[in-house]
C-alpha cells in the first residue's frame, strides 16, 4: 500500500507529427485532490486518456496504485473510474436506472439500494424517476459523478467537470467534489479555470505545451510565483457575484 | 462476461421501448413499399405466380433488416459521442460484451419489425404451406442476414464523424432489393444489370427463403445465400473488431 495512487514519469503521446505530450512527470497521493490545471490543448484530456487506459502512451511510465497502464490495463480499470468531459450517462433512462445499470455492472450486491442511497447523498431523490435528459447541465454532471463512485473506485478521474455549466451548477458541482474530499477516494481532476483549482484541489500541477511547468499546493505556488503585493483598492462585486445575489433574492421571493 | 451483457442488452431494449417509433418508422418504409408494388404496381407485374404478395414478400423484409440495422450504428455512434463508450471500456467488464449488447439488440428489434411486417403481408394475403421446419430454417436465414448487416453497422457506428455519416451506409443496402430478384423477375433486365442482379447477395438469399416458404426446389441456391451471409459477416466483424481496437487506442 505504499505506492503512490497515481504515478507518472516522462508521460509522451504524438498523434501524427503533433506532440501533444513531451514527457510530463507527476504524482498524486491517496486522498488527495489533484488539480491538472491548463488552457485548451495543453494535453490535459490526453494525460486522462492514458491513465484511464483508453489510450496507450508513445514512451514514459504511468501507473495507478502501482499497476501499469499498458501491462495490467485489466488491474487499473478495477481502481478506476472515468467521467469524460461530457455527462456520460444514457438520456433515455432515468437518473435512478442510471445508477442501477452501473451499478449492476460493477457487481455490486444491491443495485437498488446502491442507487437509492447515492440519489439521497447527491441531492437527486426528486428526480430519480425523471430521464436523465431532461435534467441542467448541475444535475448531469451531479448524476455522472454519482455514477463514477460507485463500486468505490480507488481514483476518479473528473475531465473538466464544469466546462459548460452556469455559474450556480458549477457551484452545485464544487460543493459535491468538496464533499468527497477526505472520503479517502483520490480525485484526478482537470481544469483550465484557475478558480476551479484554486476552490477544490489540494494540490496543483500546471500543465503548459505538453509539459508539467510546476506542481504544489496553492499556498507553495504563491510563494513561488510573484510575490505578495500590499496594495489598496475599492473591491467592487464581480458579475458573477452580482449574478448569484440576484438569483438568490429571486429564490427568496 | 454473460450477465454484463445482459444488463447493457436491458438498456439498449430499454431505450428502443421507450421511444417505439425507432420499430414503427422502420417497418413502415417497407410496408409502404409493399402496399405500392402490390395495390399499384402488382396488377402490371407477371411473375409467373398468382400471389404477388408472396412473391414480394422476402425481399420486403430483406429491406427492413437492411434499415433497421442503421439504427445499430445510430446507437453505437450516440454511445462514443456522449462518453458513455469510454466509461464503458474504462469499466472492469469484458469489452467484447459491450459490442455484443449491440448486436443481439440489434437482432431482437429487427425480429420484432419483420414480425410486424409479416403481419401486415397476412392481412394483404400472404400464405405460406411451409412446415415449422421451413420456417425455422427461413428465420435462419433473416437471423444470419441480420447478423452480417448488424456487424456491418458497426463500423460506421463506431468510426463516424456525423450522425448522417454513421446512417448512410444503410442507403444503398434498402435499395440493393430493387436490382435483384426481389419486385421482378430478373429475366426481363438488361444484360448487364441482369448479370448483377443474378450474383449480388439479395437475389440468392430472397430466392432460398422462396423456396422455403413456398415449397421450392432447394437445391444449391440456399448454401450460395448462405455463404453470402456468412461471408459479409465474418468480414464485417473482422473490420468492426479492428474499429473497436482503435476505439480503444
Amino acid at each position: 500500500m505504499n505506492h503512490a495512487a497515481i504515478s507518472v514519469k516522462g508521460l509522451k503521446k504524438s498523434f501524427k507529427d503533433k506532440e501533444v505530450l513531451k514527457g510530463v512527470d507527476f504524482e498524486v497521493q491517496r486522498g488527495e485532490i489533484f488539480a491538472l490545471l491548463g488552457s485548451n490543448g495543453a494535453g490535459k484530456t490526453t494525460t486522462i486518456n492514458i491513465l484511464s487506459t483508453l489510450m496507450k502512451p508513445d514512451g514514459g511510465e504511468a501507473s495507478i496504485c502501482g499497476f501499469d497502464v499498458r501491462r495490467q490495463p485489466d488491474h487499473v480499470r478495477q481502481s478506476i473510474s472515468l467521467t469524460g468531459q461530457f455527462s456520460s450517462l444514457d438520456g433515455m433512462l432515468t437518473g435512478r436506472e442510471n445508477l442501477i445499470m452501473i451499478a449492476k455492472l460493477r457487481g455490486a450486491s444491491n443495485p437498488a439500494h446502491v442507487a437509492d442511497d447515492l440519489l439521497a447523498k447527491f441531492n437527486l431523490v426528486d428526480a430519480a424517476n425523471r430521464r436523465a435528459d431532461q435534467y441542467s447541465g448541475g444535475m448531469k454532471r451531479r448524476l455522472d459523478i454519482a455514477m463514477s463512485l460507485i463500486g468505490k473506485p480507488a481514483v476518479i478521474f473528473l475531465d473538466e467537470p464544469t466546462t459548460g455549466l452556469d455559474p450556480e451548477a458549477r457551484i452545485e458541482v464544487w460543493n459535491t467534489v468538496k464533499e468527497l474530499a477526505g472520503s479517502g477516494t483520490t480525485i484526478l481532476l482537470t481544469t483550465q479555470y484557475l478558480e476551479e483549482a484554486e476552490q477544490l484541489a489540494d494540490r496543483i500541477a500546471i500543465l503548459h505545451d505538453g509539459k508539467i511547468i510546476t506542481t504544489g499546493t496553492l499556498s507553495e505556488l504563491k510563494k513561488m510565483f510573484p510575490p505578495a503585493k500590499v496594495e489598496y483598492i475599492e473591491k467592487q462585486p464581480t458579475l458573477e457575484e452580482i449574478f448569484l445575489a440576484i438569483i438568490a433574492k429571486k429564490e427568496e421571493k | 462476461m454473460r450477465s454484463k451483457t445482459a444488463v447493457l442488452l436491458g438498456r439498449l431494449m430499454r431505450n428502443i421501448m421507450r421511444s417505439p417509433d425507432t420499430i414503427i418508422t422502420v417497418a413502415i418504409t417497407p410496408i409502404m413499399m409493399m402496399l405500392l408494388f402490390v395495390y399499384v404496381f402488382g396488377g402490371a407485374i407477371k411473375t409467373g405466380t398468382d400471389n404477388y404478395v408472396n412473391y414480394l414478400l422476402p425481399g420486403i423484409l430483406l429491406m427492413a433488416i437492411a434499415s433497421g440495422v442503421a439504427y445499430t450504428s445510430l446507437r453505437l455512434f450516440n454511445d462514443v459521442k456522449s462518453g458513455l463508450m469510454a466509461r464503458f471500456i474504462t469499466m472492469p467488464i469484458k469489452r467484447s460484451s459491450i459490442l455484443w449488447a449491440h448486436v443481439l439488440t440489434s437482432l431482437v428489434s429487427n425480429a420484432l419489425t419483420v414480425l410486424v411486417v409479416i403481419l401486415i403481408a397476412l392481412l394483404m394475403g400472404f400464405r405460406s404451406g411451409a412446415d415449422i421446419l421451413h420456417w425455422f430454417a427461413a428465420a435462419g436465414i433473416l437471423g444470419l442476414f441480420t447478423l452480417a448487416l448488424t456487424w456491418l453497422a458497426v463500423i460506421p457506428g463506431l468510426t463516424a464523424k456525423s450522425m448522417e455519416g454513421a446512417t448512410a451506409y444503410s442507403y444503398p443496402l434498402i435499395f440493393l432489393p430493387f436490382i435483384s430478384s426481389a419486385f421482378v423477375p430478373t429475366e426481363t433486365m438488361p444484360k448487364i444489370v441482369r448479370v448483377f442482379a443474378e450474383n449480388q447477395p439479395v437475389t440468392s438469399i430472397v430466392n432460398a427463403i422462396r423456396a422455403l416458404l413456398y415449397g421450392g426446389s432447394i437445391g444449391n441456391g440456399i448454401w450460395i445465400a448462405l455463404a453470402w451471409c456468412v461471408g459479409i459477416m465474418v468480414i464485417a466483424y473482422l473490420f468492426a473488431s479492428k474499429a473497436f481496437k482503435r476505439q480503444l487506442g
